[in-house]
């Protein structure tokens, strides 16, 4: 544990929202610790508050109560400029509906993020060239977003999310919107872009390929942390669950 | 690790290290000008009531330009044509000047314009709440979508004002020389009318900035998450 730091450290955290009269705890008190250059997996059915957990992880959201380090920054105390360098420099986002910018070309969609990051234009270019040949796309470079399938579009996100390399990429059902086979493209990259360039990557799920790649399952359950299993605890239970559902 | 205390942690992020998002100038204009282009017939529709109402605005203008070239001529005819084109001159007078009810119905026409605009924007923004949010997920301020926006309406605005203009002018011509002869073509002043359409594409500009002031705000204001939530 004390050789590598924790990247990212949730303790405490609750989440509610105001739904009309009544509110809705989506997280009900959450600790965890992720350390850096894991590839972790959040898994849980809709609506155990997986989601919101991500979307506190990235500082997309702030909790109602507890704390969100990264870095071991709170990220409760950052300003408005420190929390988008946040978001630019430091986390890597990977949606499950791409969000590319769909009026974009692939490699615009690459260096933006390097734009707002302060490099010049030939810099973010040819970088934008590497990320892309990096994950197979670069004679598709000048494409839109329209003009992509679905697994080039993820893999075009996958290069825009590594665009500044970040130490987290935060990957919100990135498989959720692909077909099998490119499911398990997606997966594969994530996976060695996490042991080349020991970027931790925190993906949010409920596709079952993914435990074979993550060196932790963390288990959410109803706004709490059911369990937290290691990468060699996993295989015994998996049968359970392959039973289970 | 957890024994660090907060102050000591975030003391670390304001470190001396300057950490700033930034977009340059000429790249926002770039996307900003790309961004029109991709949607074009989108921007032509928020553009064309700005068309219209700013060639209303030229058409009066120019055809007053073209009154006034006509009474300049100082002939007792052409003041009576005048007078009986419906023109409100009197004996002394040596320019003819808009009437109230002409203004009046300029102005209402300008109004209706920039409710157009701002409703015609607010939609733009509801489409482009994914593309926001994406943006603000990849680093960007709220500035950054506040300047993407009014560059936007800039853009539009000296287009659909400028287009305004000249086509406003061009049918004041068409309908003097159809109602006093092409006599008035000489009797013009060019210089009148070139501030005339000059002034009517500005007015456009400033009108297409002010339309887009509350949708820009409700943009720019929009948190990553509800951007992201928006089309789920």
């Amino acid at each position: 544990m004390k050789d590598k730091h924790n990247i990212v450290r949730v303790s405490n955290v609750t989440k509610s929202f105001n739904l009309g009269k009544i509110d809705v705890q989506a997280l009900k008190g959450v600790d965890l610790a992720i350390q850096s250059g894991h590839y972790i997996s959040i898994m849980g059915p809709s609506g155990s508050g997986k989601s919101t957990l991500f979307n506190m992880i990235g500082g997309l959201d702030k909790p109602s109560s507890g704390k969100v380090f990264i870095d071991e920054v709170d990220i409760a105390q950052l300003d408005a400029y420190e929390l988008a360098w946040l978001r630019c420099r430091k986390i890597g986002y990977i949606f499950q509906t791409f969000n590319l910018i769909q009026v974009m070309s692939a490699l615009e969609n690459v260096t933006l993020p390097m734009t707002f990051a302060g490099m010049n234009g030939d810099d973010a270019t040819e970088k934008g060239f590497r990320l892309l040949e990096l994950v197979g796309l670069a004679d598709r470079y000048h494409h839109k977003p329209s003009e992509l399938s679905g697994g080039q579009q993820q893999r075009v996100a996958v290069a825009r999310a590594l665009a500044n390399d970040p130490a987290i990429i935060l990957a919100d059902e990135p498989t959720g919107n692909l077909d099998l086979s490119t499911g398990e493209e997606i997966i594969a990259l994530l996976k060695n872009l996490s042991r080349e360039r020991s970027v931790t990557v925190i993906s949010a799920t409920h596709d079952f390929k993914m435990l074979n790649v993550s060196d932790q399952v963390v288990w959410i359950r109803d706004g709490r942390v059911d369990k937290i299993e290691n990468r060699d605890e996993l295989s015994i239970s998996l049968g359970k669950i392959g039973a289970k559902e | 690790m957890a024994d660090i205390p907060d102050e000591l942690a975030s003391v670390s992020v304001t470190d001396p290290v300057k950490r700033l998002v930034v977009l340059p100038f000429k790249k926002a204009i770039e996307i900003a000008y790309k961004s029109i282009r991709v949607r074009f017939l989108r921007s032509l529709i928020t553009t064309l009531s700005l068309v219209l109402a700013v060639a209303f605005l030229s058409f009066t203008n120019v055809g007053t330009d073209v009154a006034d070239g006509l009474l300049s001529t100082g002939d007792v005819d052409s003041r009576q044509i005048l007078i009986n084109a419906g023109y409100d001159i009197g004996p002394e007078d040596t320019s003819v000047a808009a009437s109230a009810k002409q203004r009046w119905i300029v102005i209402l026409s300008l109004v209706v314009c920039v409710v157009g605009i701002v409703n015609a924007q607010l939609m733009a923004v509801t489409e482009r709440f994914r593309e926001i949010g994406t943006m603000k997920c990849l680093g960007a301020l709220d500035r950054f979508i506040l300047r993407l926006f009014f560059l936007e309406a800039g853009m539009q605005g000296l287009a659909g004002g400028a287009a305004g203009a000249v086509i406003g002018a061009l049918f004041s011509f068409l309908n003097a020389t159809i109602s006093f002869g092409s006599i008035v073509l000489v009797t013009l002043s060019w210089r009148a009318v070139l501030l005339s359409i000059l002034s009517a594409t500005i007015v456009g500009f400033l009108l297409s900035l002010l339309g887009v002031v509350y949708p820009a705000i409700v943009a720019a204001r929009m948190q990553p998450v509800e951007a992201m939530r928006a089309e789920h």
